[in-house]
């Protein structure tokens, strides 16, 4: 049983209801919008933090239906392929075994088996031999030797340069860069060495067998301020040459971060690092990948796509709850055509790559929809969003029936105090489907 | 300088040249504690009248360079107005410790519990005119550039009244002669060394002192800002605080060259005992008359140490011994080692220092009540300060 919410809501994202258009939730915010956020006479009693709670009950990100909770369902995980060539029956026909494991613990395994199966494979960068800030390399020093998991020093540029010069002599490198904050000094490496080489070189490099995997946790935790909740990923967008992965959940990441290593192109993989505890799932242990640039429609559906990859997705699925089984209290303000028992059908879909972007997927399934809202945590420019908001409203112009909606960050460095106010939350994506819905 | 003290300074910098690999005691031949500094005269009466100390000449060593004579002028005051501020500084980032655990300041903190002498030292070197940045570990240079303790924790705790009215946090603190507070290990350098520029510029006899660890020595644009320092001859002090490790990584692991202050290849540099904050006043003051008579940039290592963790969420004691904490704390704490030189050489009694301890608590818990009672910035403030607002400017003045 899905969580039931309740409203009123608390949200401060009321604050942001200045948007085009008769807005339902808007109306229903404005009831509770200042409820003692704007009052300078708050001062008085200890002040405390804003809390820019979406909805009262609104599930946390482990209670989140995303999460594959059983052993059965995370073997049935589309694409999913096992290295030995067994499905999900395993080489023994009796099946194959999976354990409880958060995200750090999930990428942990990925890297351990890269190491394991690729003796090329190397993994370098800040302290990541005592296990990386975020324990994602825990153990693996110990397990694989000083030779094969290192640290460097604190040089990202030249941590991104090395890798790419070790990669294109046919090695496998693995890299972490600490936070995503910190992969602006290696921006150029990456985005005119890494990304260029191949092409500069006709094809010549990497070497078979090269590959660099550069891993770095990105997104806000609700009060890392300005240098360690960006998300950068759209920085990398025009970085033709450079894949940029997103896992959203540790079944995803392990499939996905193997595949990534194995993978002869140069990959920025990006890690949704508040995912790294609270996200915990059934991960097959033995070798598996999922397909790389492939996205995937996470819940079928048919009036309207969503469409986020990341973090997001977790209030995505819970604004779709929303919808789905509204309060009482919003009932009244939900137009005729939305109320239920009339069920609103959302699609779903986690995009994983988001450079290159998997375009003509996601343009056919918009086209079953007609409706459209992108999510993501990063400020809207220059972002996924207007990026694949721009190709879709090109391909499929005459497919569509409303403008496409976008729920973002904003065009400001990721505040401290603010934090919440950035990420997008699940007042903000339920408006935006209720404004593409009734449009 | 004496002849004798030449050869010691020359051996001193054989010495600190040759790789050095074991932990603490990485930095041979340097003198790491805080209170062997003896004063060379009886002290006059007046407080304010300044009298003769001798450091030890293991003070410093130095590089392509004479080290500064190990003497120094003080006054009485000015031991016991520095044995404040330092206190003031250790209660302001235990008041910050104590505020993080009660989740009061969230995020990420970085305390200089253990480096005060640095800050404190410098400043009494400095005037208004200079120049510092530096990168997060920034709280008590803040408050000596001209910031308050109110204006700092509130800064932390993300309030109005914080120095950069909650918007920066722990990392970002600005005043008119202090550029931060960065978050970005290394970025600080180059900055520092544009502010430079800008003072020989506009022919101003001061300098800025760019602070950095000893970790991000190793960051490609310190060498990038050495080069352009050098080329263009910017009074600019380089100035790395060596307290030995980068989060959990410990510079022998992390550089090919743990002489920090040798890294600068044409630069001269100055090792510095950064313990004894008599011996980081001497250098502070040989390095501004060094850079404002035009010979242009210094390379300057401060030997400290850090005895917290790096952040709030590092315990300090997975990649270190507790004994080699204690050791250091025991031996070679700055406020100690002054409040040492205070009572043995007679410049004032125990009681007088027992009632600044208590006043400077009471200070910091003040500051923290007050902080605590100012708002969290207004929603409005949210997009405010993105981009620059107002006419051109026309005047410019550093
Ligand atoms: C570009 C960049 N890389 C990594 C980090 C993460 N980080 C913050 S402080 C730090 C260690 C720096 O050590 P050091 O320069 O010795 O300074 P200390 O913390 O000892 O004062 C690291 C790795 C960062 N903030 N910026
Ligand atoms: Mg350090």
């Amino acid at each position: 049983m899905p969580p039931r919410f309740s409203l009123p809501c608390r949200s401060a994202s009321a604050y942001f209801s200045k948007r085009p258009g008769p807005s339902v939730l808007g109306r229903l915010r404005g009831q509770h919008v200042d409820a003692g956020l704007s009052s300078p006479r708050r001062a008085r009693a200890a002040p405390s933090p804003p809390e820019a709670q979406g909805v009262e009950g609104e599930p946390s990100i482990s209670e989140n239906q995303l999460l594959l909770s059983s052993a059965q369902e995370a073997l049935a995980t589309p694409g999913l392929h096992f290295t030995d060539g067994h499905g999900p029956l395993g080489p023994t026909g009796r099946g194959r075994q999976t354990r409880r494991m958060n995200l750090y613990g999930a990428i942990r395994e990925a890297l351990g088996t890269a190491l394991g199966s690729n003796p090329k494979a190397v993994i370098f960068g800040e302290d990541v031999a005592f296990g990386g800030v975020f324990r994602c390399s825990m153990g693996l020093m110990e397990e694989f030797g000083k030779k094969r998991v290192f640290n460097t020093p604190l040089s990202e540029q030249g941590i991104a340069g090395f890798g790419i010069g070790f990669a294109s002599v046919g090695a496998t490198a693995i890299a972490e860069i600490q936070f995503g904050d910190y992969i602006f000094p290696a921006f150029d490496q990456l985005v005119n060495e890494a990304a260029k080489q191949h092409y500069a070189s006709g094809g010549a490099y990497p070497l078979p067998g090269g590959s660099l995997t550069i891993r770095a946790p990105i997104g806000s935790v609700g009060h890392g301020g300005l240098y360690h909740s960006q998300s950068p990923e759209g920085f990398f967008l025009g970085a033709a040459g450079l894949k940029v992965v997103i896992p959203r959940s540790p079944i995803q990441a392990k499939g996905l971060l193997l595949s990534a290593i194995r993978d002869p192109s140069p990959i920025l993989f990006l890690e949704p690092k508040i995912l790294y505890r609270a996200a915990v799932e059934e991960v097959p242990i033995d070798d598996y990948t999922l397909p790389l640039g492939q996205m995937e429609i996470v819940r079928p559906g048919t009036d309207l796509t969503l469409i986020s990859y990341g973090l997001p997705l977790y209030t995505c699925l819970n604004a779709i709850t929303l919808l789905h089984d509204p309060p009482a209290t919003l009932m009244p303000l939900l137009p005729d055509k939305l109320r239920p028992p009339r069920p609103i059908s959302i699609q779903l879909i986690d995009l994983r790559m988001i450079n290159p972007l998997p375009i003509n997927s996601v343009v056919e399934a918009i086209k079953q929809t007609g409706r459209v809202v992108i999510v993501h945590e990063a400020g809207p420019s220059g972002g996924v969003g207007n990026n694949l908001a721009g190709e879709l409203g090109r391909r499929a112009f005459e497919y569509l029936e409303a403008p496409i909606g976008l729920v973002s960050g904003w065009d400001t460095p990721v505040p401290l105090t603010f934090e919440r106010f950035y990420q997008p939350d699940v007042i903000r994506v339920f408006d935006k489907l209720l404004e593409t819905l009734s449009y | 300088m004496s002849f004798v003290l030449r050869t010691r300074a020359l051996r001193a910098r054989h010495l600190a040249v040759k790789p050095l690999r074991s932990g603490v005691t990485q930095v041979r031949g340097l003198q790491t504690d805080a209170d062997k500094s003896s004063p060379a005269e009886s002290l006059p009466e007046s407080g304010s009248a300044t009298f003769k100390v001798n450091l030890p000449g293991d003070s410093f060593h130095s590089y392509r360079c004479d080290v500064p004579d190990p003497e120094i002028e003080i006054s009485k005051d000015g031991l016991v107005d520095m044995y404040h501020k330092m206190v003031q500084m250790r209660r302001m980032e235990q008041a910050a410790d104590a505020l993080y655990k009660q989740k009061l300041i969230r995020g990420f903190c970085h305390l200089a519990i253990g480096q005060e002498a640095i800050s404190v030292g410098m400043e009494k070197a400095m005037t208004p005119d200079d120049r510092v940045i530096t990168a997060y570990r920034c709280h008590t240079f803040a408050v000596m550039r001209g910031g308050t303790i109110k204006g700092v924790l509130a800064e932390l705790m993300g309030r109005q009244a914080g120095m950069s009215h909650g918007k920066g946090g722990s990392m970002h603190i600005f005043t008119p002669s202090f550029f931060g507070g960065n978050g970005i290990v290394g970025a600080q350098v180059p900055v520092g060394t544009g502010i430079a520029f800008a003072q020989k510029y506009l022919n101003k006899p001061s300098v800025t002192f760019a602070l950095y660890g000893d970790g991000a020595s190793n960051q490609g644009q310190v060498f990038e800002s050495y080069n352009m320092a050098k080329l263009w001859n910017l009074p600019v002090v380089f100035s790395c605080e060596n307290n030995k490790y980068g989060m959990g990584t410990s510079a022998e692991r992390a550089a090919m060259n743990t002489s920090f202050f040798t890294r600068g290849d044409q630069i001269p540099g100055l090792q510095v005992n950064g313990m004894d904050i008599l011996a980081v006043l001497r250098a502070a003051q040989w390095a501004k008359e060094w850079t404002v008579s035009g010979k242009g940039p210094l390379v300057m290592e401060f030997v400290t140490y850090r005895y917290g963790g790096h952040s709030m969420s590092d315990p300090g004691t997975t990649y270190r011994t507790r004994e080699e904490i204690q050791q250091v704390r025991s031996k070679s704490d700055a406020i100690a080692g002054l409040r040492r030189y205070i009572l043995e050489w007679g410049v004032t009694d125990e009681d007088s220092l027992k009632a600044i301890d208590k006043s400077a608590k009471e200070e910091v818990d003040h500051a923290v009540e007050e902080a605590k009672q100012s708002p969290h910035p207004d929603l409005k403030d949210f997009w405010t300060d993105i981009y620059v607002s107002g006419r051109p400017n026309l005047s410019f003045s550093v």
